[in-house]
C-alpha cells in the first residue's frame, strides 16, 4: 500500500509558533510568509516565508488586535490592518493585497480602492477606485488578479488585473449556482472559490456541493478559464463521484481535491482526454489515496535521539487549505508543501498511453518514463504497448526539435525586429532523446537475460519505426544496437533485407562495421561496399577497400570512373599490384600512371614525391628499359 | 526466318526423367528395385532397366576421371542428360531431346535434321522443392521404408513435371532468384511491425514471409529456403489462385466478421471457407533446413488484395478451427490495411516516376548475394508461360553469355552484336550479373558501351557496380 500514495508533504516544512490565546497567525499568499504575532506585536513578530531570506524577526507598538498584516513584495513595507472600519468611509474593509513593492488594494464591501505608497513621505495617492458591492474576495498573487462576489447571491464575479500602476476591470461572470434560493441570499461561498493558474492559464475553480433538489449525486469542481482579455468561459468539470467536504490544491498542473471523511484526495489532469465522455468531463486519473502518512520530526536541539518521530494527523480539522500548493496546520506550526510522487502512478495507471500522457507533463518525469520503457520491454511487455509508449515519447521529442530548429534558423537568419520574442525553447525533463533511451534503456535491455532475441529485435525496430514516422534522423549508435544483436544471433539474412530496403541508414561508420563483418558474413562486403559508394563522400574508403582484396584493375577503374584518377596516390596502386604477384597486371598498372604523368605533366616519369622509384626499378627488372613510355616529342 | 515456311522447328522437349538408387538393386534380376520413379512411366520394363544401367555406367565411369566431381551432363548430338546426387546414391536424372531443326530437300529425299547447339538452362531446383515438400530423401526411408518414399516420389513428381516447362525456360530459371518489392522505408517498417506484432500474438508462429505483388518484402526463413517456397509461390500456388480473384468472385468484403472490421483476408492453403462447418484444418508442409538438419512446418498462405502472409507453425502442432479463425480476425484487418498503404504507396512512386515510356533498353539484372532479381524482359511469369518481350534467340544469346560467366570467377564484360540491329551487352561485377538488349541501329561499339554506361549510371546508381 505505502507505494501507492502518490501525494506527499515536503520534508522540510516551514515551522513557526503554533496559534494560541496569545499567539496569532496569519498567512500572506503573495509572499508565502506565515506571521506568527504575539500579544499585538509587542513581545514580537516571527516572519517564516518559504526560505531563510524572507524570514524576519520584528517588534511593533500594540495598538490593538492585529486584524491582517502582510510585507509588500520584496519586504519593503509592511501593511497592518487593526479594525474592521476605515477612518474616512463608513464601509468595513475586507481586507487589503500588496500588487507590487509599494502598491496596494484595498477591498471594502463597497468598492476597491488602488493606491500607491511613498515610503519616505508617508503618504499614500490613490491611483484608482470602483464602486460595487462586495461580498468577499479572493488574490491570486501569481497573476496579481482580484476576484469580487458581487450581487446578493454573490455568484456573479467580477475580477480585477493590476500591473504597473493600472487597475483593469476584466469580464465578470456568474457562476451557475446548483439551487437558487429564494428569498435571494448570500449563495455562493468565499471557502468554494479558488483561482490557480494550471498549464499557465489562469482558472476559478469553483467546488460545487451535491444538492438533493438538483440533479447532481455528487460533487464536482468546476473550472472556469479566465483569460487575460475576452469572456471567461466554463471549460472542465472534475467528477469526483463522493460528497463530503472538500479542499483543493494545484501541484505540477493537477487540481488535488481533498475529502476530508474518507482522509484521501484525487488528482485530475485537465489535459488528459476522456474518450469516451462529453466535452472536458474528467475523472480522476488515479484512485483515491491518502497522502503518504507524515511524521513530525521533533526538530531543535532538544530533541533526544531515541525519541521517535510523532506521526502527523492527516486531513485534520485544523488544516487551512491555500493555493497553490500549501497546507498550514496552524494549530501544530507547521506549513508544507504538497508534492507529487510519480512511481506510485506506474503500479495504478494501467493503461500504459495514458500513464505517458500523464507522465509527459509532469515535471519530474525523466526518471520514471525510462522506468516505464524499461518496465514495458520487460518480461511481460508487449509490442502494441511498447509502439505507443514509443510514440508517445516520440511527439515530445520531435516538437522540441522542431522548435529549437525554428529557434536556430530565427537566430541564424539574424536579429530582425520580429525575432525580439524568440525565445530559446526549453528543454524540459519530457524530452527523452535518443541518447537517453540507449543509455537507460536499450543497451541494458539488449544485453537482459531470458528475453528472446525475437523480442529485442521487435523492440528495437518499433523504435526505430516510431523515430521514422515522427521524421526524427535515426542515431548510428542505435543501429549497431540492431547490427549488433543481429549477429549476436546469426541473423544475417535479416540484417540483410534490413540494410537492402535501406532501414539502416548509411553512414561511414557503419559501412566500416559491416566491412569487419565480411569474415562470418562475406555478403557483408558487397552491402559495405554499396553503402559506401551511395554516401559519395567514401571515394577513398572504397579504394581501400578494393586494393586490399586486390582489385587493383578495379579500383583503379572505379577512382577514373568518379574522377579522382589525377589525385590518386600511383605508389599505393604500384605497391598493391606488386603485391598480386601478377606481372601482367603490374605491367598495366605501371604504364596507366605514366600515361596519367604525360598527360599531366608532359612527361611520363614519376616525380620524386610519389616515391616510385623502387617500382620503376622493378618494371625495368621485369619488362626492361625499352618497355618504359618514352618522353613524347610533340 | 525467311525460310519458316519450310523449316520446321523442334523447341527442347523432356524424354525421361528418373530416380533411382544403385544400392537398391546390386544383384543381378534385382534391377527394377533400383528404380524409385521413372517418367514417362509407361515406358517398357527393359528399357527403363537399360537407360537407368547406361547412367549407372556413365557416372562410374567418369568418376575414375575424378573422384570427387562426378559427371554433372552428358552432351550427345541428339539429346543432353544431367545427373544429379542430392543425396548419398540417390540420383536423379533427366534427359532432354535437344531442339532441332528439320529442313526438308527438295528432290524428295528425308529431310535433314539439324540439331542445335546451344545451352540448355536447366537447374538443380527441382531436387530442391522435393525437400521442400518432402524432406530428404533418407527421411522418408527412416519414416515408412522404400514404398513411401516411391510413393511421396510418384505423388510430388507427377505434380512437378506438369509445372516444367523446357521451352519456355530461360535466364530466369537459371538465376532462381527473388524479385523485391521496391519499398519506401516508412512502409516497410510497418510491415516489421505487423510481422513482430502477429508473431507475438500468436506465438505458435515461428517464421512469417511478407510478399506483395508476388514479389518479396520480407523472409523470416533463411536465404536458400526462402528461394524455393519463392518459387513455388510464385508459379505454382499464386497462379493458381489468381483466376478466380482476377473474375472478383473470392475476395467479397466479408461484413459478418465481428467487431465491424471490414476485409478482404483469406486463405490461399488451409481452409478456403472459415464458416463451413465441414471445412478442415489441414495445410501443406514443408521442410526447411535448421542448424541442425530440417524441421517440418505447416505453411499457411493468408492474402489480402495484393499483399500475401506466409505463416509457418511447426508441424508437431495440430491447427484448429479456433487457431485459424484468430488468425484471420487478426491478421486479416490489419492485412487488408496493409495492403492499401502499400498499393498507395506505389501508385505515388510511380506518379512520381511519370508516365512510362518504352526504353531504347530491356535488361535482366541479376545479384547473387541476396538473389534479388529485376527483368524488364519479363512482362509475367506465370507456371504455363513465360511472356517475354524478345525474341527467343536473344533469349539464346543470353543463356549463353551467362555460360560464359560462370566459367570464370573475374569481373568481365561481354558484347555481341546479335543479327537484327540489336545488341546484348553482359557485365559481371562482383556477385552482380546484368545483361542489356539494346536496340539501336547503326550504333558502333563506344556508343553502345556509353549507353550502357548510362542505365547503370540510372538504374543502378545506388549500388556498387563497376563500369
Amino acid at each position: 500500500m505505502s507505494e501507492e500514495h502518490y501525494l506527499e508533504l515536503c520534508e522540510n516544512p516551514v515551522q513557526f509558533e503554533h496559534a494560541s490565546s496569545v499567539n496569532n497567525v496569519f498567512f500572506d499568499e503573495a509572499n508565502k510568509q506565515v506571521f506568527a504575532v504575539r500579544s499585538g506585536g509587542a513581545t514580537g513578530v516571527v516572519v517564516k516565508g518559504p526560505d531563510d531570506k524572507s524570514s524576519v524577526a520584528f517588534r511593533m507598538d500594540d495598538k490593538g488586535e492585529v486584524k491582517c498584516i502582510k510585507f509588500s513584495i520584496g519586504n519593503k513595507i509592511l501593511a497592518v490592518q487593526r479594525t474592521l472600519k476605515s477612518v474616512t468611509k463608513n464601509a468595513s474593509v475586507l481586507g487589503f493585497c500588496w500588487t507590487n513593492w509599494n502598491e496596494i488594494v484595498f477591498i471594502t464591501d463597497q468598492g476597491i480602492e488602488f493606491y500607491q505608497v511613498f515610503p519616505d513621505k508617508r503618504s499614500l495617492k490613490l491611483l484608482k477606485s470602483q464602486s460595487i458591492n462586495v461580498n468577499w474576495y479572493q488574490y491570486c498573487p501569481e497573476t496579481t488578479v482580484i476576484l469580487l462576489s458581487t450581487t446578493v447571491q454573490g455568484n456573479v464575479l467580477q475580477p480585477f488585473a493590476f500591473r504597473n500602476g493600472t487597475m483593469c476591470k476584466m469580464s465578470k461572470f456568474e457562476i451557475e449556482l446548483p439551487v437558487v434560493p429564494k428569498p435571494a441570499k448570500l449563495s455562493l461561498s468565499e471557502r468554494d472559490i479558488a483561482m490557480a493558474t494550471i498549464y499557465g492559464q489562469l482558472f476559478v475553480m469553483y467546488l460545487k456541493h451535491h444538492s438533493r433538489t438538483a440533479n447532481s449525486p455528487s460533487a464536482e469542481v468546476v473550472l472556469y478559464h479566465l483569460p487575460r482579455e475576452g469572456a471567461c468561459k466554463k471549460t472542465h468539470v472534475l467528477k469526483l463521484n463522493t460528497t463530503g467536504k472538500f479542499a483543493l490544491n494545484i501541484v505540477d498542473n493537477l487540481v488535488v481535491v481533498h475529502h476530508q471523511s474518507t482522509q484521501t484526495s484525487l488528482i485530475f489532469d485537465i489535459k488528459l482526454k476522456e474518450p469516451d465522455s462529453a466535452v472536458n468531463m474528467h475523472q480522476p486519473v488515479l484512485p483515491a489515496r491518502s497522502i503518504h502518512p507524515y511524521r513530525i520530526p521533533l526538530a531543535g536541539p532538544a530533541v533526544v535521539p531515541s525519541q521517535p518521530p510523532v506521526p502527523c494527523q492527516l486531513y485534520s480539522s485544523s488544516w487551512s487549505v491555500f493555493q497553490p500548493d500549501i497546507i498550514i496546520s496552524a494549530s501544530e506550526g507547521y506549513l508544507w508543501y504538497l508534492q507529487v510522487k510519480l512511481p506510485p502512478a506506474v503500479i495504478l495507471l494501467q493503461d500504459k498511453g495514458k500513464l505517458m500522457d500523464f507522465l509527459l507533463r509532469r515535471r519530474d518525469c525523466k526518471m520514471v518514463i525510462l522506468s516505464v520503457c524499461s518496465q514495458s520491454t520487460g518480461e511481460k511487455g508487449s509490442l502494441p504497448v511498447v509502439a505507443t509508449v514509443f510514440d508517445k515519447l516520440n511527439q515530445v521529442y520531435k516538437e522540441y526539435l522542431e522548435a529549437e530548429q525554428t529557434y536556430t534558423a530565427a537566430m541564424e537568419s539574424g536579429p530582425s525586429r520580429g525575432s525580439a520574442a524568440q525565445k530559446r525553447p526549453v528543454r524540459t525533463q519530457a524530452v527523452i532523446d535518443q541518447s537517453d533511451m540507449y543509455t537507460h534503456v536499450l543497451s541494458s535491455f539488449t544485453e537482459r537475460k531470458g528475453v528472446s532475441h525475437k523480442f529485442i529485435i521487435a523492440v528495437l525496430m518499433e523504435y526505430i519505426r516510431s523515430l521514422n514516422q515522427f521524421q526524427i534522423t535515426v542515431q548510428h549508435y542505435l543501429y549497431e544496437l540492431v547490427i549488433k544483436t543481429l549477429v549476436q544471433h546469426n541473423l544475417f539474412y535479416m540484417l540483410h533485407q534490413f540494410l537492402q530496403y535501406h532501414v539502416l541508414s548509411d553512414s561511414k561508420p557503419l559501412a566500416c562495421l559491416l566491412l569487419s563483418l565480411e569474415s562470418t558474413y562475406p555478403p557483408a562486403h558487397q552491402l559495405s561496399l554499396d553503402m559506401l559508394k551511395r554516401l559519395s563522400t567514401a571515394n577513398d574508403e572504397i579504394v581501400e577497400v578494393l586494393l586490399s582484396k586486390q582489385q587493383v584493375l578495379g579500383a583503379l577503374r572505379f577512382i577514373r570512373s568518379v574522377g579522382g584518377h589525377d589525385n590518386v596516390s600511383s605508389r599505393k596502386f604500384l605497391d598493391a599490384a606488386r603485391q598480386t604477384g601478377d606481372q601482367m597486371l603490374f605491367y598495366t598498372v605501371f604504364r596507366s600512371f605514366q600515361q596519367r604523368n604525360q598527360r599531366l605533366r608532359g612527361s611520363p616519369s614519376f616525380n620524386p614525391g610519389e616515391h616510385c622509384e623502387e617500382h620503376v626499378v622493378h618494371f625495368k627488372q621485369l619488362f626492361g628499359d625499352q618497355a618504359l613510355m618514352k618522353p613524347s616529342t610533340v | 526466318m525467311a525460310s519458316g515456311m519450310q523449316e520446321k522447328q523442334y523447341t527442347p522437349s523432356l524424354l525421361n526423367f528418373f530416380i533411382y538408387n544403385p544400392t537398391f538393386g546390386p544383384r543381378e534380376g534385382e534391377e527394377e528395385k533400383k528404380i524409385l520413379f521413372y517418367h514417362p512411366s509407361d515406358v517398357e520394363k527393359n528399357e527403363k532397366i537399360r537407360n537407368v544401367g547406361l547412367c549407372e555406367a556413365i557416372v562410374q565411369f567418369t568418376r575414375t576421371f575424378c573422384p570427387t566431381k562426378p559427371a554433372k551432363s552428358l552432351h550427345t548430338q541428339k539429346n543432353r542428360q544431367f545427373f544429379f546426387e542430392p543425396e548419398d546414391n540417390f540420383w536423379i536424372v533427366m534427359v532432354v531431346r535437344n531442339p532441332m531443326i528439320e529442313k526438308p530437300n527438295k528432290d524428295g529425299k528425308p529431310p535433314t535434321v539439324e540439331y542445335q547447339e546451344e545451352e540448355i538452362l536447366v537447374s538443380t531446383e527441382r531436387y530442391s522443392s522435393t525437400s521442400l515438400f518432402n524432406g530428404t530423401f533418407g527421411r522418408a526411408m527412416e519414416a515408412g521404408g522404400v514404398e513411401l518414399l516411391i510413393q511421396k516420389l510418384e505423388k510430388f513428381f507427377y505434380r512437378y513435371l506438369q509445372t516444367l516447362h523446357l521451352q519456355s525456360c530461360d535466364l530466369l530459371d537459371v538465376f532462381g532468384g527473388i524479385s523485391f518489392f521496391p519499398l519506401d522505408k516508412m512502409t516497410y517498417l510497418k510491415i516489421q511491425s505487423f510481422v513482430n506484432r502477429v508473431e507475438e500474438s500468436l506465438s505458435l508462429i515461428k517464421y512469417t514471409a511478407f510478399l506483395y505483388n508476388d514479389q518479396l518484402i520480407w523472409s523470416g526463413l533463411e536465404q536458400d529456403d526462402m528461394r524455393i517456397l519463392y518459387k513455388y509461390l510464385t508459379t505454382s500456388l499464386f497462379p493458381r489462385h489468381s483466376e478466380p480473384e482476377l473474375a472478383g468472385r473470392d475476395s467479397p468484403l466479408r461484413p459478418e466478421v465481428a467487431g465491424n472490421l471490414l476485409h478482404y483476408g483469406r486463405f490461399l492453403t488451409g481452409p478456403t471457407n472459415l464458416k463451413d462447418p465441414e471445412a478442415k484444418f489441414r495445410f501443406p508442409k514443408i521442410f526447411v533446413s535448421t542448424e541442425d538438419g530440417y524441421e517440418e512446418l505447416h505453411l499457411i498462405v493468408y492474402k489480402a488484395m495484393s499483399a500475401a502472409a506466409c505463416f509457418m507453425i511447426s508441424a508437431s502442432v495440430e491447427l484448429t478451427r479456433d487457431f485459424c479463425e484468430q488468425l484471420d480476425g487478426l491478421v486479416g484487418p490489419q492485412l487488408t490495411l496493409l495492403a492499401s498503404d502499400i498499393c498507395e504507396q506505389f501508385t505515388v512512386n510511380r506518379r512520381i516516376s511519370g508516365p512510362e515510356k518504352e526504353p531504347q533498353f530491356k535488361f535482366i539484372y541479376f545479384n547473387h548475394m541476396n538473389l534479388a532479381e529485376k527483368s524488364t524482359i519479363h512482362m509475367r511469369k506465370t507456371a504455363s508461360v513465360c511472356l517475354t518481350s524478345v525474341h527467343p534467340d536473344l533469349m539464346k544469346i543470353l543463356g549463353d553469355i551467362n555460360c560464359d560467366f560462370a566459367r570464370v570467377d573475374e569481373d568481365e564484360e561481354i558484347i555481341v552484336k546479335a543479327m537484327t540491329d540489336y545488341w546484348v551487352v553482359g557485365k559481371k561485377s562482383d556477385q552482380r550479373e546484368l545483361y542489356v538488349i539494346l536496340n539501336q541501329k547503326n550504333a558502333n561499339l563506344i556508343e553502345v558501351n556509353e549507353e550502357v554506361k548510362r542505365l547503370c549510371a540510372t538504374q543502378f546508381n545506388n549500388i556498387f557496380f563497376l563500369d
